[in-house]
């Protein structure tokens, strides 16, 4: 059944849609085109003067050694991110499902990092692995383990991983709990009798039919570790040590407004927006569809 | 194939007591309907047997053996579930496949089984296809087909046919029923509706409140109901009850006289007014009040001459036909 509202002039629904309309031109459509226009270019320091070089920024980035670099890091990090935060959370989720009292408050509980922002996370987390004062670093050195993120690249990826994923656990684990609890009970009953224990009920059950949400969470998380963990990377590591977790979002960043590269900085939001672009066509496409089953 | 033993099962939900003791001893083979309203615990009595509910107290045997702290796959039993709870991202095949991949049965022998249970189902057809591509009574198939091709000790049924349309539920019920017959397995079989326990069961269990009120024949319970509530609860349209009231008579006893005794005449034990009648075709029921508004039914044949509505008529049964009730419901 389609539920449509006929209007007959055309200048009430131009009203309505202008608000919409006028945000997203002011903050995406403009900004956008002036990435584009600027990524044809190569302005100097102060902005005073302009340079057009075509392409030549993009021509450049492709072939920086560190600019790929910084795809691979991007890929491990954002791979990382989602599949420590979808892990977890799943793992919780399943316990939780299980829970019969308590589920509220468990649950309750669980939300809660998810409204704290990156930048906090970020530096919550900065204190609790600082080098000198980090209460993790004192209980790690105490078993032996001299943690330093600052020198060490795998140690500041994981820092950064896990600051990311922490905060995103409990938006993931809302979905998983909601898509776990409309799995009907005599489904999994049904399995229980046909003598599925229960890892083997999870593996063929539980699982395929949890694939809608699984997939949904894929999207939205990669888009995440994408962007919204600037903030995370920013407040710990800054990139480094050595640009080891310098992620195209951060890159866009430190070469624009540190490195005052805006040309290149503007060549790298552009193809970071094709990259979102391709995201949420494959979003689109698969999530609008549902996962079959 | 085997034996059910229920002896003095009782269920508690922390505080709550939802089962009060309750003790069947059923046949190999013999098919068993569980029948009360809704809340009386007959789900709850059938999950225990199955194993999805623990047993607070009493025992359960299947085949002679406790199986109170056993899994449910370790009881050698089949439930189809009232929504039919199947996996709804396999395809009939593997729906029905399910329970022998997991037991490592071999693939020919998987082939073979499923084969034979579509084909006593009808399901040849559809085996490549999804649940949701399937009508509600080829779901309810494919369900009885998972439950079969595990041959089980015992079908459990938890309502299966109540989200069935009347005319497909009284299919169905012959086709259950004629397949329990065909495979000689143990069955029991829960509903609210009494039309099928009255036509499937062996021996019904009349369940109210967490008790058996009565266990036996179909037809033996129609006949002799042993409380006031399986008079009430079997049968349509239910039995006519009246106070001694009433009927003018001594003591505190209450009357129940089923609608297919009770004769409209010329005076008779009590007159009543004819409230509003129900033409059914073959059959006429007419609905009476008595003086003091006891609502009352009368099977009339259609041929016979109904009273119109608001009219005066006398009620009449042969004292064969009264079924007596003391003060705590129980047959006197």
């Amino acid at each position: 059944m389609e539920k449509r509202v006929k209007f007959k002039g055309i200048w009430l629904p131009i009203l309505l849609v202008l608000p919409q309309i006028l945000i997203t031109a002011v903050f995406f459509f403009y900004p956008a085109g002036q990435a584009i226009w600027q990524s044809l270019f190569i302005p100097d320091p102060f902005g005073l003067s302009m340079q057009w070089v075509g392409l030549g920024n993009f021509e450049f980035l492709l072939s920086d050694r560190y600019y790929r670099a910084s795809f691979v890091t991007t890929a491990v990090f954002s791979i990382l991110v989602t599949v420590v935060s979808m892990g977890v959370a799943l793992y919780l989720a399943v316990l939780a499902d299980r829970l019969v009292r308590g589920s509220g408050t468990y649950r309750t509980l669980l939300i809660w990092p998810y409204a704290v922002a990156p930048a906090v996370a970020g530096v919550l987390w900065l204190f609790m692995f600082n080098t000198r004062v980090g209460v993790v670093t004192w209980y790690l050195g105490l078993l032996g383990y001299d943690w330093n993120h600052v020198l060490n690249e795998g140690e500041a990826m994981g820092l950064v991983v896990i600051a990311s994923a922490w905060g995103r656990i409990s938006y993931n684990f809302l979905f998983f709990l909601a898509g776990l609890q409309a799995i009907p009970r005599s489904v999994i009953e049904a399995a229980a009798i046909d003598g599925a224990h229960f890892w083997t009920r999870f593996r063929t059950i539980v699982f395929p039919l949890l694939s809608p949400t699984t997939f949904f969470l894929l999207v939205v998380n990669i888009i995440y570790s994408f962007f919204e963990t600037f903030g995370v990377i920013h407040t710990i590591t800054s990139g480094g040590p050595q640009q080891a977790t310098t992620i195209l979002v951060y890159k866009v960043y430190s070469d624009g407004f540190v490195g005052q590269d805006l040309g290149s900085s503007a060549a790298q939001s552009v193809i970071l927006l094709a990259i979102v672009s391709l995201l949420t066509v494959v979003q689109f496409k698969y999530i609008e569809r549902r996962v079959h089953y | 194939m085997a034996t059910l033993t229920l002896d003095n099962v009782k269920k508690s939900f922390g505080k709550a007591d939802v089962i009060h003791g309750i003790s069947i001893d059923v046949a190999d083979g013999e098919f068993i309907v569980i029948v009360g309203p809704s809340g009386c615990g007959k789900s709850t009595l059938l999950r225990m047997v199955a194993g999805l509910e623990t047993v607070t107290s009493g025992d359960v045997q299947i085949g002679g053996r406790r199986v109170n702290d056993q899994e449910p796959m370790d009881r050698d039993i089949a439930m189809v579930f009232q929504n039919y709870a199947l996996y709804p991202h396999m395809s009939v095949f593997d729906n029905m496949a399910y329970g022998l991949k997991i037991a490592k049965t071999p693939r020919a022998d998987i082939e073979e089984r499923v084969a034979q249970a579509a084909r006593l189902l009808q399901l040849e057809a559809y085996l490549q296809r999804k649940p949701r591509e399937l009508s509600g009574g080829q779901r309810q198939r494919v369900a009885m087909g998972r439950a079969i091709v595990r041959k089980p000790a015992v079908f459990l049924f938890d309502e299966p046919l109540s989200n069935l349309d009347a005319k497909l539920r009284v299919q169905m019920r012959l086709e259950i029923k004629a397949l329990q017959r065909e495979l000689g397995v143990t069955a029991l079989y829960v509903t609210h509706d009494q039309v099928e326990a009255m036509t499937m069961a062996d021996r019904m269990v009349v369940m109210n409140d967490g008790i058996a009120d009565q266990v036996g024949a179909p037809l033996e319970v129609y006949a002799n109901p042993a409380t006031e509530f399986v008079a009430g609860f079997i049968g349509s349209p239910p039995t006519n009850f009246l106070s001694a009231e009433v009927l003018g008579r001594a003591g505190d006893a209450r009357i129940g006289v089923r609608p297919e005794h009770t004769r409209l005449s010329e005076g008779g034990n009590l007159t009543a007014r004819t409230v509003y009648s129900e033409a059914l075709g073959a059959e006429t029921l007419v609905h009476l009040k008595c003086a003091d508004g006891t609502q009352v039914t009368v099977r009339q044949d259609a041929a016979s001459t109904i009273p119109r509505e608001g009219a005066e008529v006398g009620l009449d049964w042969d004292t064969a036909n009264e079924m007596r009730f003391d003060s705590s419901g129980r047959r006197c």
